[in-house]
């Protein structure tokens, strides 16, 4: 069966988001467990793949029998394996910890919540499997869709936000399709390792040079790049608390994955970095987002919307390390990408419980938290600590690769960036610990001199922030291992060292 | 919002204009996208799926996985529409209007639950209501069961002719909506209801994802159709042109109930009651 | 002159798709209506399957269905005799069918949305929904 991996990981959960909406409309208590079962599937046989990756480092599986191009194929490297594991094990993690406030939040459409869920995974996994440039394009129409309708049954303005969200997704992926047409147009092949045999002949056509810079337009558009972003922010902050948890860490990071594969696999780095002129002016783009993503989140009210700046921010980070044209810059943005999608699944689960007990996550709900639900905020510590790149925990790791990378290639404004985004991310969080630790709760009846009791999040909502906490720090330790093991071998030897 | 609107319009233009000079001209046959892929496509695909028809044969076959998941979007966008705008029944009392067919008076009752009215001669009508067009809803009646046969043919007959599983789902869905349009919603659903065309919805998309899971199981990759010549006793490529078959009917399963079940969502503002 | 009606010719299809491609996108951009917007959302799918259809066509070249290639007869037809340059290019088609059904599942989902949003701020025009959210 293991050679069968790469399509199973992907058709189960699809064939289980359908059996979820049939059986939604008959008794809705076996929606979860299907959930569970599918996912569970998904992250056991993307483990089962990054082991066989690792002894025979690529591993190909022909859709239909059809030998590429003609047909579709699925292909797993190193990096897709690494990517697949991430986003299978957060959104596992996600589903388990969030039920109960999935429950509290949707108990008459629990079926088709569960339904979109597991789409949404299964498009993130089959973009990051799959080795075929319109085969990814339909599969981030899943995700997005899906995603629209899940951010839309927020509160307040999230039909508004969700809105806004399908015009810039739209365009995003109207324009990733366009840049495949051009690449087809002029290669005549939709398969990505064909496309790029085909291509070093072409590099000087205007119409490669024009499909590379329209998908990646595209692409940083759904990604929430610096001045494109302009949809993510009330998009994820009133979005449900399980869904933003789930989108947040994962759906940036798969379209950075996406533009690395781009670069790496269809574009390859000597036509990026040796032909085109363009990599000081991303770079310079990556500094300004990085400053403006610490600027706004210094500014918002309250905890979700500040995260989100801070993803922006992140976001710039990754697409900066990649865009350094160096091993160090492409290491630190990979691995970032595991690491990101960690700490933001951290600090937004922590969020997410906090919501569950108080309903809000403005900053004057978290007075006198630590002494109410002292395991949540354990966990969200973790996460700034990691977010702020403290040492045992694993963003130190992929910060240090970036800085050193910047220094490599003599960007030093985005290694300044990278300080005071640092720096930025340390005010923010402990301003959050400030008011956790050291401000009375408010307590409802201004009885304000009563004891804090504790009323920390049911069991089930802790114990997962609890492990990815721990991940953080298991990562982090792991680091020389993940680098040497899984990362060294994608990057091509053309980058340098 | 505007002279930003015209510049990046202007920028857009001039990027894609640019890139249009290393374009092949319009139809040259020596473009590279007819001279790597496709000629195999064309060449090949008779002999290997004895399907006539090649856009059939690519798109439920060679490329049959963009497809599977293409059917998995439209069911996305059914379940969304239904997640997003169904509002649960309630007991809330709303007000509903009768109308007495003979007199042409129209009363409106407060009340919980839908009542059967108990005079034959009551009628309920919707709130924008206007008088009976006989030749309106006549023609649409008479229309409806020749559109469902057009619909079926365009299905059955996607490997020879153009058509397919979407085309013949969209022609099936729009009689339906058809009906709900010239009559009312209340009838539409009274043919098939909310749960039905739900279920079918999926059931759709999992016939063909469940005829790509059952070549594997049959020991060959996903979607590998020639592994179904050991249950149809027929030979790999005919077993090829089955498989197709299959699928298109599962399209359009799915691609018709996706359609009524938006319609009918976004219609009624998903108090399935009242039609536009 | 000539030379440049004559490569306007040639390139026809590609500057009729980035016209209407250009109206999409202006009308996303600029206009206050969010089902305007949509309109334009759509008009900007269309000039892609536009364009991509456009790339299938081949001077001097059928649809893509083999001819006799059903009934009797349909089995002496084999590769040595159906010739590629006879039929038009049928991968654009398929991959257009994809993007036809997902711009027909974003054009439901945007509206059902528009729904939603009307149904909380009972108007469709953007700055007045801008107007009531900055007053609360």
């Amino acid at each position: 069966m293991s050679q069968h991996y790469p399509v199973l990981l992907v058709t189960v959960p699809l064939l289980s988001a359908l059996l979820i909406s049939i059986v939604g409309w008959l008794n809705k208590r076996f929606c979860f467990p299907i959930a569970v079962a599918a996912l569970s599937v998904a992250a056991y046989s993307s483990v089962g793949l990054l082991f066989r990756v690792l002894d025979e480092k690529v591993i190909l599986y022909h859709l239909g029998g059809w030998a590429p191009p003609w047909g579709i194929a699925y292909s797993v490297d190193h990096l897709s394996a690494l990517v697949l594991v991430v986003v299978s094990v957060v959104a596992l993690l996600n589903l388990i910890a969030t039920q109960k406030s999935i429950e509290q939040e949707f108990s008459e459409k629990i079926g088709a919540f569960y339904t979109l869920y597991v789409l949404l995974v299964t498009g993130l996994l089959g973009i990051v499997v799959t080795g075929d440039v319109f085969n990814l394009y339909v599969l981030l129409e899943i995700t997005a869709l899906t995603s629209y309708g899940l951010i839309a049954m927020g509160e307040d303005r999230a039909p508004l936000a969700s809105l806004n969200y399908v015009y810039m997704g739209t365009i995003g992926a109207c324009l990733y399709l366009l840049g495949i047409g051009y690449l087809y147009i002029s290669t005549g092949s939709l398969n990505m390792a064909n496309i790029s045999s085909i291509l070093p002949g072409l590099y000087d056509s205007k119409v490669v040079l024009a499909a590379f810079i329209i998908c990646m337009v595209g692409v940083c558009l759904k990604m929430a790049f610096f001045p494109l972003h302009a949809w993510l922010p009330n998009a994820y902050t009133y979005a449900p608390s399980a869904v933003s948890s789930l989108v947040a860490p994962l759906m940036t990071k798969v379209m950075i994955y996406v533009m690395i594969r781009l670069m790496l696999t269809v574009f390859t780095p000597e036509f990026i970095f040796s032909k085109l002129a363009l990599s000081n002016t991303v770079v310079w783009l990556a500094v300004i987002a990085i400053f403006m993503g610490a600027v706004l989140a210094l500014g918002a009210r309250d905890m979700k919307k500040m995260l989100c700046y801070v993803i922006i921010a992140e976001v710039g980070y990754m697409v900066g390390g990649a865009w350094l044209g160096n091993r160090a810059g492409m290491t630190g943005a990979i691995l970032h990408i595991a690491n990101d999608a960690l700490m933001t699944l951290c600090v937004f689960l922590a969020v997410g419980n906090i919501v569950y007990k108080v309903r809000g996550y403005a900053f004057e709900d978290l007075k006198g938290m630590f002494r109410k639900m002292p395991y949540t905020m354990t966990g969200l510590v973790a996460g700034a600590l990691s977010m702020i790149g403290v040492p045992p925990t694993c963003g130190f790791f992929s910060k240090w690769y970036l800085i050193s990378g910047g220094i490599q290639a003599g960007q030093y404004g985005f290694v300044a960036a990278l300080v005071f985004s640092s720096l930025i991310n340390a005010v923010l969080f402990f301003r959050i610990i400030e008011i956790g630790y050291y401000e009375p709760f408010r307590a409802d009846h201004g009885h304000e001199s009563s004891p804090v009791r504790m009323a920390e999040a049911p069991l089930t909502m802790v114990v997962p922030l609890l492990i990815v906490a721990g991940g953080l720090v298991v990562m982090g330790v792991y680091t020389g291992d993940i680098v040497t093991h899984i990362i060294e071998p994608i990057i091509p030897p053309a980058m340098g060292n | 919002m505007r002279i930003f609107g015209i510049i990046v319009v202007i920028l857009t233009g001039a990027l894609l204009i640019y890139a249009m000079g290393d374009f092949p001209s319009w139809a040259d046959p020596a473009s590279p996208a007819h001279n790597h892929v496709s000629p195999r496509y064309i060449e090949k695909s008779l002999e290997q799926t004895s399907v006539p028809n090649l856009v059939t044969a690519v798109l439920a076959d060679y490329r049959g996985y963009d497809t599977m998941f293409e059917t998995a979007v439209i069911f996305a966008a059914g379940v969304v529409c239904f997640f997003l705008l169904r509002i649960p029944r309630k007991d809330e009392p709303t007000v509903r209007r009768y109308r007495h067919t003979l007199t042409g008076i129209t009363i409106s009752v407060k009340e919980t639950r839908e009542i059967p009215p108990v005079l034959e001669e009551f009628e309920r009508i919707d709130t924008l209501w206007t008088p009976p067009d006989l030749i309106i809803k006549t023609c649409c009646r008479i229309l409806v069961p020749f559109l469902q046969l057009f619909g079926l043919y365009v299905i059955a007959h996607g490997h020879h002719s153009p058509g397919g599983g979407f085309q013949g789902g969209v022609i099936l869905g729009a009689s339906m909506i058809l009906l709900a349009i010239s009559h009312d919603l209340r009838t539409a659903i009274g043919r098939m209801s909310e749960r039905v065309h739900a279920i079918l919805c999926s059931v759709g998309v999992f016939i063909f994802a469940g005829t790509g899971a059952l070549c594997l199981v049959l020991g060959l990759n996903f979607l590998d159709y020639g592994a179904l010549a050991r249950i149809l006793h027929v030979d790999p490529v005919t077993a090829r042109s089955h498989g197709i078959l299959i699928v298109e009917i599962g399209v359009g399963l799915a691609v018709m109930t996706a359609m009524i079940w938006i319609y009918n969502n976004i219609s009624s503002k998903g108090k399935y009651d009242e039609g536009l | 002159m000539p030379d440049l009606i004559s490569s306007i010719v040639d390139y026809y299809n590609y500057l009729i798709y980035i016209t209407l491609m250009m109206i999409g996108l202006y009308a996303m951009i600029a206009k206050k209506n969010l089902v305007k917007k949509i309109v334009g959302m759509n008009i900007f799918q269309t000039a892609i399957i536009l364009f991509y259809v456009s790339i299938g066509a081949k001077k001097g070249a059928t649809i893509p269905i083999i001819q006799h290639g059903h009934g009797e007869g349909a089995d002496e037809i084999t590769s040595s005799v159906i010739k590629a340059a006879e039929y038009i290019n049928p991968l654009p088609h398929v991959l257009m069918l994809t993007a036809i059904v997902v711009a027909v599942a974003t054009l439901g989902v945007a509206l059902a949305l528009a729904i939603k949003v009307y149904n909380r701020y009972e108007t469709l025009e953007e700055d007045e929904i801008l107007a009531q959210i900055r007053e609360k």
